[in-house]
């Protein structure tokens, strides 16, 4: 299994908002095992989407450079059930930033149907903390811009004034550099 | 805000803390301590300090609830216990603390368990009045 919870950011705008969805298939291990013979997936699992959507989020706003890691959930509720065949869209909007962290408010819906709200609180890892070897284990900036590629951060992303993110802007190499 | 009543300034903090720490509104009471009482851990301060100073509409900056600048200070620390200089300094950066029982036995991380839900009050009408 790949942790990743999320498939694709449709939004993305620097230290404000994101949007994210999330395509439920019958085919993910994971929902054969959390009840037997009906095919649900686990409000953990949706949790944790909703979690590295903000997450990512969050990130940006240390440019991407530094281990942001989920701290808490402040709170969390789930509705309803969701099955195969449906899209979760994860919305996250930052609500405060400072230098040790920061807080972000994530909803998820299926279509109109409101299926989780929660407050996410991240810690963010000081700079030094990371450099050390056990550090570097947790977080490899390659690692990293392999995954905002995948889900697309950098073909939605914008700025508040709407120019568009660029990775190079953030150490990475650029898009078409890599290809 | 600045003419917040303790009133008001104590059922807001109540609020946050309650919000912040998933704790009852009765629990949070003056003397109820942070850590020891209401099971706040290290990151939970600043989940506190956001939901201040929303309530509040004031900025906090790091270190100015919980100095721990100078509980890591070789300057202020000896051996794990804050030392005379260490305890002038928490006094002039926490005016709003009653620091009498940690002076008696200033061990590091007993400054953080002995923090009172009236200390917190007192921080916040410290910032409004600062601000006023």
């Amino acid at each position: 299994m790949r942790w990743f919870w999320l498939d694709r950011f449709t939004e993305f705008t620097s230290g404000t908002r994101a949007t994210a969805v999330k395509a439920v298939a019958l085919s993910e291990e994971h929902l054969h095992d959390h009840w037997p013979c009906y095919p649900v997936m686990p409000n953990t699992l949706i949790a944790e989407g909703m979690a590295q959507a903000g997450g990512l989020l969050v990130s940006e706003i240390y440019r991407f450079s530094e281990l942001v890691v989920l701290a808490k959930f402040s709170k969390i509720a789930f509705h309803g059930l969701v099955r195969p065949g449906d899209v979760l869209t994860y919305r996250a909007t930052v609500d405060q930033a400072k230098e040790a962290g920061a807080s972000v408010t994530v909803t998820a819906h299926v279509g109109d149907r409101p299926q989780a709200e929660a407050e996410i609180f991240f810690a963010r890892l000081a700079a030094d903390s990371v450099a050390r070897p056990e550090g570097m284990r947790l977080f490899d900036p390659n690692h990293l811009f392999h995954w905002l590629k995948l889900v697309g951060v950098f073909d939605v992303g914008t700025r508040p004034d709407g120019t568009r993110l660029r990775p190079e802007d953030y150490g990475f190499p650029s898009l078409t550099s890599d290809l | 805000m600045a003419t917040a009543t303790k009133e008001e300034i104590f059922s807001k903090v109540q609020e946050a803390l309650v919000d912040a720490l998933g704790v009852e509104d009765e629990e949070v009471t003056p003397e109820a301590t942070l850590q020891g009482d209401l099971d706040a851990e290290s990151i939970d301060f600043l989940d506190i300090v956001f939901r201040l100073e929303k309530a509040f509409d004031i900025k906090i900056e790091r270190g100015e609830l919980f100095p721990e600048d100078i509980l890591t200070s070789t300057d202020y620390v000896d051996d794990g216990r804050v030392n005379a200089a260490g305890i002038a300094k928490l006094k002039e950066r926490m005016p709003f603390a009653d620091l009498a029982k940690f002076e008696r036995d200033p061990v590091v991380q007993k400054l953080g368990q002995q923090l009172t839900v009236q200390d917190m009050c007192n921080f916040v009408e410290h910032k409004l009045a600062a601000a006023a």
